[in-house]
């Protein structure tokens, strides 16, 4: 190795090494907020800053959360929710985008159904609430259903706006080839679209708790949503607040899980 | 004739205007030909580009590729097409594929790959100029590398006419003329028929056997030049270099001029 290389390679070494120190810094803060707000919450719960009752405190929601472990209930209530939210976001995300490859495919179709889209799309969907449970029952069956729905719109006029962005030039080149409909879709417009499609796959995980834990409120039989509007009927923020921490977790787990998905396939241009 | 378009004319239709690209253009190419389509922006050289490859159906005329029409989507139609190899503008490579990927498409989405034609692809990414890239994404090579890959894609699938719509305008002047010689090397090399879209002079003069002129609004074929045999059989850097390539240069040049100035 010659000089300049060597001098080169020692000043990437540092670049590398401020990086690192400003990514340590970070997280440093980071880790120093969390606990300071937890300490304070403690702190403010314990000294009567705020009322113990309303706001509860960190610990008391620690005893309450090993309390439920012991006896198996908290478990269930979570594996119901987010097994729910899985599916609503799954079935949202993928109807969603099947939708939008349909509109592509059959553009007549999707001139017929724009004005109807616009307006599913501006109505609040959680109002279908209700409607969904008198049609589907009070279960899993609705909730999944408030999952689907508030996503689905969404992700067809995203996945939809996508696919008719893509530059024509790359279909001109597939046709010089004699590509059928099918073969553009596959070779250049899904590719394409990657990216609008993990972004819209980011939006929807928001969006599928958003519906799952309303369906639950409305239907008040099991799951985190439950607990919340059941700990709020009896008065028990303890239990309201240890429910959303969890909530608050898994979907943060499963946010994280989709940023993970983007970054491996996602920036391959 | 190996390619000849009869009294093509063709007229975009939009909700608000009606655009007449081309009016009444006939011209004919013969087997092994390089020719130039020449002229101002706007006056229909891509559109016709886009009817000789089948990609739009003209409004009037036809189009024959070895004497078999282009128009109306009959039987023969597709194997006429299948013939024609396109290049665009620019090179369009999909920036999702690596670049093996992409030389190979054509291959893949006419149902001709094989081991023996994928090879015969990757030799000729070799000859190129481009071995050991197969494996990059498009964004890790500089323009004229992609603008090469983006050939070779073009002539993986072995068209027997080549469509090449202004391949050099977005290069810098050096890489250009790099360029222009290997692709009239391959061409020859390959013994294909080519039709190369340009507003360049010079390039026309220096790439091709003759020159088809147009004029804008609407694109007519004016006038054609055919290129002396001193300025033809010379590969471009030679033929810029040769005494006789002035002369021409302004007998077009003034041409054009007064095709503006009738305007
Ligand atoms: N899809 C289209 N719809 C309507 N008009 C079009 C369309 N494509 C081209 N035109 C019009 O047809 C005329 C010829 O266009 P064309 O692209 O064939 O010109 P060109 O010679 O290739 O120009 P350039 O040198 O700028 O590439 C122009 O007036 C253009 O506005
Ligand atoms: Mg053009």
């Amino acid at each position: 190795m010659n000089p300049p290389n060597e001098r080169i390679d020692t000043k990437h070494a540092q670049y590398l090494a401020v990086l690192r120190k400003e990514q340590r810094i970070i997280r440093l803060w980071q880790t120093v907020l969390l606990v300071a707000f937890f300490a304070v919450w403690e702190a403010a719960s314990r000294f009567h800053w705020v009322d113990p009752l309303l706001f509860s405190s960190p610990s008391a929601i620690a005893k309450l959360f090993v309390e439920k472990m012991s006896d198996h209930s908290l478990f269930a209530h979570t594996w119901a929710t987010l097994l729910e939210t899985l599916l609503g976001f799954f079935i949202g995300t993928a109807g969603g985008a099947l939708i939008g490859a349909l509109l592509w495919w059959f553009p007549r179709l999707a001139k017929t159904l724009d004005p109807y889209l616009v307006i599913f799309n501006a109505m609040p969907k959680v109002a279908l609430g209700p409607i969904l449970i008198v049609a589907l029952g009070p279960g899993f069956t609705s909730i999944i259903a408030m999952g689907v729905v508030i996503s689905i719109i969404i992700t067809t006029i995203v996945v939809y706006s996508a696919f008719k962005e893509v530059d024509p030039n790359y279909l001109k080149v597939l046709r010089t080839f004699g590509a059928t409909r099918y073969q553009c879709f596959k070779e250049a417009v899904l590719p394409a679209s990657f990216p609008a499609i993990i972004s819209t796959l980011k939006v929807n995980v928001g969006l599928a708790w958003v519906g799952v834990i309303t369906g639950e409120f409305l239907v008040s039989k099991q799951g985190l949503g439950y607990l919340i509007i059941y700990g709020f009927q009896v008065f028990n923020f303890t239990l309201v607040l240890m429910s959303l921490l969890i909530v608050a977790l898994l979907s943060t787990v499963m946010y994280q899980l989709v940023a993970l998905i983007e970054k491996k396939w996602g920036n391959r241009r | 004739m190996f390619l000849v378009v009869d009294r093509l004319s063709h007229t975009y239709l939009t909700k608000t205007t009606a655009v007449t690209a081309l009016d009444d253009v006939s011209l004919s190419v013969e087997k092994g030909e390089f020719v130039s389509f020449l002229g101002p922006s706007g006056c229909g050289k891509t559109t016709l580009l886009s009817i000789i490859a089948g990609l739009i159906e003209p409004t009037e005329g036809a189009v024959h590729i070895e004497g078999q029409p282009l128009w109306p989507s009959g039987t023969a139609a597709p194997v006429a097409r299948r013939a024609v190899g396109y290049m665009l503008q620019q090179d369009y490579l999909f920036p999702w594929k690596t670049i093996e990927e992409n030389i190979l498409l054509g291959l893949k989405i006419t149902n001709t790959l094989t081991a023996d034609t994928k090879e015969r692809a990757l030799a000729l990414l070799a000859e190129i100029g481009l071995a050991g890239v197969e494996s990059y994404y498009p964004r890790q090579l500089s323009g004229g590398m992609r603008q090469r890959a983006a050939l070779v894609r073009t002539l993986a699938t072995d068209p027997k006419l080549l469509l090449l719509d202004e391949p050099f305008s977005a290069l810098d002047q050096q890489t250009k003329l790099r360029l222009e010689e290997l692709v009239w090397n391959t061409l020859r090399q390959y013994e294909k028929t080519a039709v190369l879209v340009t507003h360049d002079i010079e390039e026309a003069i220096a790439m091709s056997d003759r020159i088809f002129l147009f004029s804008p609004r609407p694109g007519r074929l004016v006038r054609t030049f055919v290129i002396p045999d001193e300025l033809r059989c010379r590969p471009p850097l030679a033929a810029r270099q040769h005494p006789s390539f002035p002369a021409l240069f302004q007998s077009i040049w003034k041409e054009m001029e007064a095709l503006e100035s009738a305007q």
